[in-house]
């Protein structure tokens, strides 16, 4: 159990120290990499408590493909220019702070619900109408909880993540002028009749072509 | 704490048992594939150095030891030197799941197969970082290209496993061995193999989808800046990744250390043997395509990747999941 312990210790002071340096570091990339350890390092957590289906899609989700294109945004929108200039109220009328205060607010007081619930009301957690077998493994309990009991929440996540899909898409969608596409069908069902062209040559007149 | 240094030994021991086994084959594999790749074009390629010219890596990882490893003035030094180490260990890590025989696992984990698919989709960031390390125009366009034919060809084969695990009814590797113990994946599911093995092209970034390294474009893309021991180790970890995604594909689809047939002569072959023959073939399958097809345009990848693969799995899983429901033989109940 020691070694558990030590583990845990770890695991939990790389989450901590990277998630500060996520806010702390001046260079964008570098709190993505930060953000990314943070995800690892958590993930490796959920792994120990025995939940390693839910540290390896996080693992997948969010290292393997969220991660990757916050860091993709990062790198093209070369934040460095914009070095330094966030926390002087000059920019942009000063919008960012007013508003970064009111959603970290926000997150506070979430944590202090959730952890004073948990804190004060720790029957809460013996209040679960399914009771957790430790016989199946966690994959398998997670399968049979999801896709019977909260089949309509998971369902409904499902289809306002597909909205948010499609909203993302039509916002950034633009219709260019001018672009050729390529048609597999249309270069496939060429016919040797419309490509082709037999014409009679007649001595010193040559042939217009494009006619 | 005595009992805890033993199993950590004990534990040492069958990693390096596992790994240096690895590296060699990984070094015995590049001699492979360009020895394939020049038979194709009728040259001879590398037959100088030992016999059949077998030492040929040896000597160019000496090469590689003994020169210079150049840090570029402005690159981010850190990162820079980190990206090769993350490729090389992610590579290496994603071993210790794979079964080469009932007893022979290092890790016999639950979620083996996500376990593997987390590992792949997270060598993206070794690429990522050498790219933007560099500061230079070439390895960072080589860097954002891999990143997004990567990310792209990780969800078809998401949805490729999703295919094998509804025959399987777990995650756990060797259950996904065990049950193909009467019939192997790839012959109720052989057009998920082929996606599957075109999409591990795309994955390693092998010709012909080697746009991030497209030499005409982009010189060495996201390598360019690298020299020494620290190109080398790109080079391994690029290689160890290809075995690996041939080992999954022997896994999922071909049985992985079954013999093909259960009667004597095969099945007294132990297991071990067969899933690196199986990983033998899949290789051999890999250099000739890098020997014959041409390298794809981009936008035809994306297009290959998105609009073809994606819903041609997607389709499967529907027809798969109706298949095992109408006859009534999903797993697990």
């Amino acid at each position: 159990m020691i070694a558990h312990s030590v583990f845990f210790y770890i695991f939990s002071l790389i989450a901590i120290v990277s998630a500060v340096m996520v806010t702390v570091s001046k260079n964008t990339v570098h709190s993505v990499f930060f953000l990314i350890l943070d995800f690892i390092s958590i993930s490796c957590l959920f792994i120990m408590i025995g939940a390693e289906f839910l540290g390896m899609i996080m693992l997948i989700v969010y290292v393997g493909a969220v991660a990757v294109l916050f860091l993709f945004v990062v790198m093209m929108l070369n934040v460095a220019e914009q070095k330094g200039q966030w926390f002087s109220s000059r920019w942009d009328g000063g919008t960012h702070i007013p508003v970064g205060l009111l959603v970290s607010l926000i997150i506070f007081f979430e944590l202090i619900i959730v952890i004073g619930g948990w804190k004060y009301k720790p029957d809460l957690l013996n209040s679960l109408s399914i009771n957790i077998s430790t016989e199946v493994t966690n994959t398998r309990s997670i399968g049979n909880v999801l896709y019977t009991d909260y089949i309509h929440l998971f369902q409904i996540s499902g289809m306002i993540l597909l909205v948010a899909m499609i909203g993302a898409i039509v916002l950034t969608y633009r219709e260019r002028v001018g672009v050729k596409r390529q048609s597999y069908v249309k270069q496939i069902s060429r016919e040797r009749d419309e490509g082709v062209d037999l014409v009679e040559v007649e001595k010193n007149k040559g042939v217009k072509i494009d006619a | 704490m005595d009992s805890y240094f033993s199993i950590l030994f004990t534990e040492v021991y069958k990693i390096l048992f596992l790994l240096v086994p690895v590296l060699v084959s990984v070094a015995m594999i590049v001699w492979l594939d360009r020895r394939v790749w020049a038979f194709v074009q009728k040259r001879r390629g590398p037959n100088v150095v030992g016999p059949f010219g077998l030492f040929q890596s040896l000597a160019d990882a000496l090469k590689y030891i003994f020169k210079e490893i150049i840090i570029p003035a402005s690159s981010n030094k850190l990162v820079f030197v980190l990206a090769p180490v993350v490729t090389m260990t992610l590579a290496l890590i994603s071993w210790a799941v794979i079964p080469f025989s009932e007893d022979f696992v290092l890790a016999d984990i639950n979620v083996g197969i996500l376990y593997l698919f987390a590992v792949s989709s997270l060598g993206v960031y070794g690429i990522i970082m050498g790219g933007w390390a560099s500061n230079s125009k070439y390895p960072f366009l080589g860097a954002i290209r891999s990143a997004a034919q990567m990310v792209s060809y990780e969800v078809s084969i998401g949805v490729i496993i999703i295919n094998v695990l509804l025959c399987v009814g777990s995650l756990n590797l060797s259950d996904i061995v065990m049950a193909q113990q009467n019939l192997w994946f790839v012959i109720p599911l052989f057009p998920m193999f082929v996606i599957f093995f075109i999409s591990a092209l795309a994955e390693t970034n092998r010709p012909p989808f080697d746009l991030p390294e497209a030499e005409a474009e982009l010189v060495a893309g996201y390598q360019t800046e690298y020299s020494g021991m620290m190109y080398a180790m790109f080079w391994l970890g690029e290689y160890a990744n290809i075995l690996l995604m041939c080992a999954m594909g022997a896994v999922l689809f071909l049985g992985g250390w079954l013999s093909p047939i259960d009667i004597f002569p095969f099945n007294a072959i132990p297991g071990p043997f067969w899933l690196i023959f199986k990983i033998l073939f899949l290789f051999i399958l890999f250099a000739l395509v890098k020997a014959t097809v041409p390298r794809y345009r981009y936008d035809q990848l994306m297009k290959l990747g998105w609009k073809i693969f994606l819903p041609f799995s997607l389709f499967y899983v529907v027809l798969t999941s109706s298949f095992l429901l109408y006859f009534d033989l999903l797993p697990g109940k």
